[in-house]
C-alpha cells in the first residue's frame, strides 16, 4: 500500500512537473507505437479487405494464420527483427538495430495481424450487406475495397485502437531491437522493466500509471469522436 | 424516350434454371421481355420471383440455360451492365450524405467531376429529396431511403430497371411516391421488371404479368386479361387469395 501511494504521488508529480526525461520517454513511446500503428493500418486495412473479398486457394489457411498471428509473442517478433537487422542479418547494412526505426518495424509486425484480421471481419460483414447493391452498380474491385473501408471506418477505428493498445503495452520487442538506451530507445514499458529490476518500484509504478492514463485518454478521445460521427451518419 | 436506338433490350431467357445443391429453385424459364413495357413478376413466396430478377440482372449465374440481351447483337458485357439498375426491397445506402450517394454512382459512370453535383441535385429534386441532400443517407426514413435508391438508379439512365418488392416495407404515402417514380422511369422509356406482393399495385402498374409457381413460369399474359381471368389454375387461386399448394 505504501508503494502504491508513493507511486501515485510520484506519477502525479511527474505528470505535473513535466520532467523532461519522462516527457522524452513518453514522446518516444507515442512516436514508436503511433508510427507502427500508422504503418500497420496502411498495410493491414487493404490486406484485410482483400482477404475478405478475394477468393483464391489457400485463403482459409491464410485467414487462420492471420488470426493466429494476433497472439504473436512480442519477444519472438523482437528476436526475428533483431536477426534481420543485426550486422550479419539480411538488413544489417541499414544499421537500424537499436534505433527507434527498428522498434517501429518490430511493433508494425505485432500490430499488422490485429489490424488486418479485424479489418477482414469488418469488411466481410459489410460485404454481406452491400454485396448485391455494389455488384448491381458494377463497382470495380478496387473501388469496392475503398468503399467498404470507408463505410466501415467507425468499426475499423476500433481495430486500429486495439493495435495501438497492443503496441503501447508490449515490452519484449522494443526491448530486444531497441536496447533500452537512455534518451534514445527507452520507452515507457522498457523503463518500467528497468526500474522494476533496479528495485525502484514506486517510479516503475508511476510510469505504469502514466502509460495506462495515456492509453485510456487515446481510447476515450477516439470513442467520443466515433460516437458523435456514428450518431450523425447512422 | 431515352434509348430508342441503342437499347440492350429485349431480354431473352432461354430455359433458365437455377439449382442449389441439386434442389431446383427455378426450372426452364423461357421468355422474351421487350423494351418499354412494365412487367410484373407475380407469385407466392418462394415461387422464385426474386431469383428470376437476380438471374436476369446478372447478380446470379443460371445453373442451366442462358440470359441474353439485345436480340443476339454482340453487346459488350460492360455496356449491358451499365444500362441496368436495380432497386432492392431494403435499399443499401452508403454511409455518406444523400447527394454523395448519387455522386458516387455518377463517378462510377465516369461523369466529369464538375458536373456530378448539379446532376445529383437534379435527380434528388426530381424525387423530392432536394432538401435532404446533405443529410446522411442512413438516417433518412424508409420511404426517403427508397426514393434515394430510385434517384440513384435514375442517374444511371437505365434501359431496364429491376425492382424487387420495392414498397413491401413502406407506408401508403411512401408507396405512392415509389409508384410515381416508377411512372417517371416508364415515361422516360425505361423497361420496368418488378416483383410485388401487392395485388392492387400490380393492377395499377402492370402492362404484362409473369406468373411463377414453384419455380416454374406458369403464365405470361398482358395485364388486363390476366387480372380479368387468368388462364392457369394456380394464378386463379393466387388472385382469389387462396393458398397455392
Amino acid at each position: 500500500m505504501h508503494d502504491l501511494s508513493t507511486a501515485l504521488s510520484t506519477a502525479f508529480a511527474m505528470a505535473i512537473g513535466l520532467d523532461p526525461q519522462v516527457l522524452g520517454i513518453v514522446r518516444l513511446s507515442v512516436q514508436v507505437s503511433g508510427g507502427a500503428v500508422l504503418l500497420a493500418a496502411m498495410l493491414g486495412l487493404p490486406l484485410g479487405a482483400l482477404l475478405a473479398l478475394a477468393r483464391f486457394p489457400g485463403r482459409g489457411a491464410l485467414v487462420v494464420a492471420l488470426n493466429a498471428c494476433m497472439g504473436l509473442p512480442p519477444v519472438v517478433v523482437g528476436l526475428a527483427v533483431y536477426l534481420l537487422l543485426s550486422r550479419a542479418g539480411p538488413l544489417g547494412e541499414l544499421g537500424l538495430l537499436f534505433t527507434p526505426s527498428a522498434m517501429v518495424m518490430a511493433q508494425t509486425v505485432l500490430v499488422l495481424p490485429i489490424v488486418a484480421a479485424l479489418a477482414r471481419q469488418v469488411v466481410a460483414d459489410l460485404w454481406e450487406e452491400y454485396g448485391e447493391q455494389l455488384r448491381s452498380l458494377g463497382v470495380p474491385r478496387l473501388t469496392v475495397v475503398a468503399t467498404l473501408l470507408w463505410d466501415g471506418r467507425f468499426s475499423l477505428l476500433t481495430a486500429i485502437l486495439a493495435g495501438f493498445g497492443r503496441a503501447a503495452a508490449e515490452v519484449g520487442a522494443v526491448m530486444i531491437v531497441g536496447g533500452n538506451i537512455s534518451g534514445v530507445t527507452r520507452t515507457m514499458t522498457t523503463a518500467i522493466a528497468l526500474e522494476t529490476s533496479k528495485g525502484d518500484l514506486p517510479l516503475a509504478l508511476a510510469l505504469g500509471i502514466i502509460l495506462i492514463a495515456l492509453v485510456t485518454a487515446v481510447n476515450a478521445a477516439v470513442f467520443l469522436v466515433g460516437q458523435t460521427a456514428r450518431r450523425r451518419m447512422g | 424516350m431515352r434509348h430508342d436506338l441503342d437499347t440492350i433490350l429485349p431480354l431473352d431467357l432461354d430455359r433458365v434454371g437455377f439449382a442449389v445443391e441439386g434442389r431446383s429453385l427455378l426450372d426452364a424459364i423461357s421468355v422474351r421481355l421487350e423494351g418499354g413495357s412494365r412487367t410484373m413478376v407475380m407469385g407466392a413466396n418462394g415461387a422464385g420471383k426474386s431469383l428470376l430478377l437476380r438471374l436476369s440482372h446478372g447478380l446470379l449465374t443460371p445453373t442451366s440455360g442462358t440470359v441474353t440481351w439485345g436480340n443476339g447483337a454482340a453487346l459488350p458485357p460492360d455496356r449491358v451492365r451499365r444500362r441496368q439498375a436495380m432497386v432492392f426491397q431494403r435499399p443499401v445506402l452508403l454511409r455518406r450524405s444523400a447527394v454523395a450517394n448519387i455522386r458516387y454512382v455518377l463517378g462510377l459512370l465516369d461523369v466529369a467531376r464538375n458536373r456530378r453535383q448539379t446532376m445529383a441535385m437534379e435527380a434528388l429534386d426530381r424525387f423530392g429529396l432536394a432538401d435532404l441532400a446533405e443529410r446522411p443517407a442512413r438516417v433518412l426514413s424508409g420511404g426517403e431511403q427508397q426514393r434515394l435508391a430510385l434517384a440513384r438508379a435514375w442517374v444511371v439512365e437505365p434501359d431496364v430497371l429491376f425492382l424487387d418488392e420495392p414498397t413491401s416495407s413502406l407506408d401508403p404515402a411512401a408507396t405512392l411516391a415509389v409508384e410515381m417514380a416508377i411512372h417517371d422511369f416508364h415515361a422516360a422509356g425505361t423497361k420496368i421488371i418488378m416483383t410485388t406482393h401487392d395485388l392492387g399495385q400490380a393492377r395499377r402498374l402492370a402492362d404484362e404479368v409473369l406468373f411463377l409457381s414453384h419455380g416454374r413460369l406458369v403464365e405470361v399474359s398482358p395485364a388486363a386479361p390476366f387480372f380479368k381471368g387468368p388462364a392457369s389454375a394456380q394464378a386463379r387461386a393466387f388472385l382469389a387469395g387462396e393458398l397455392v399448394y
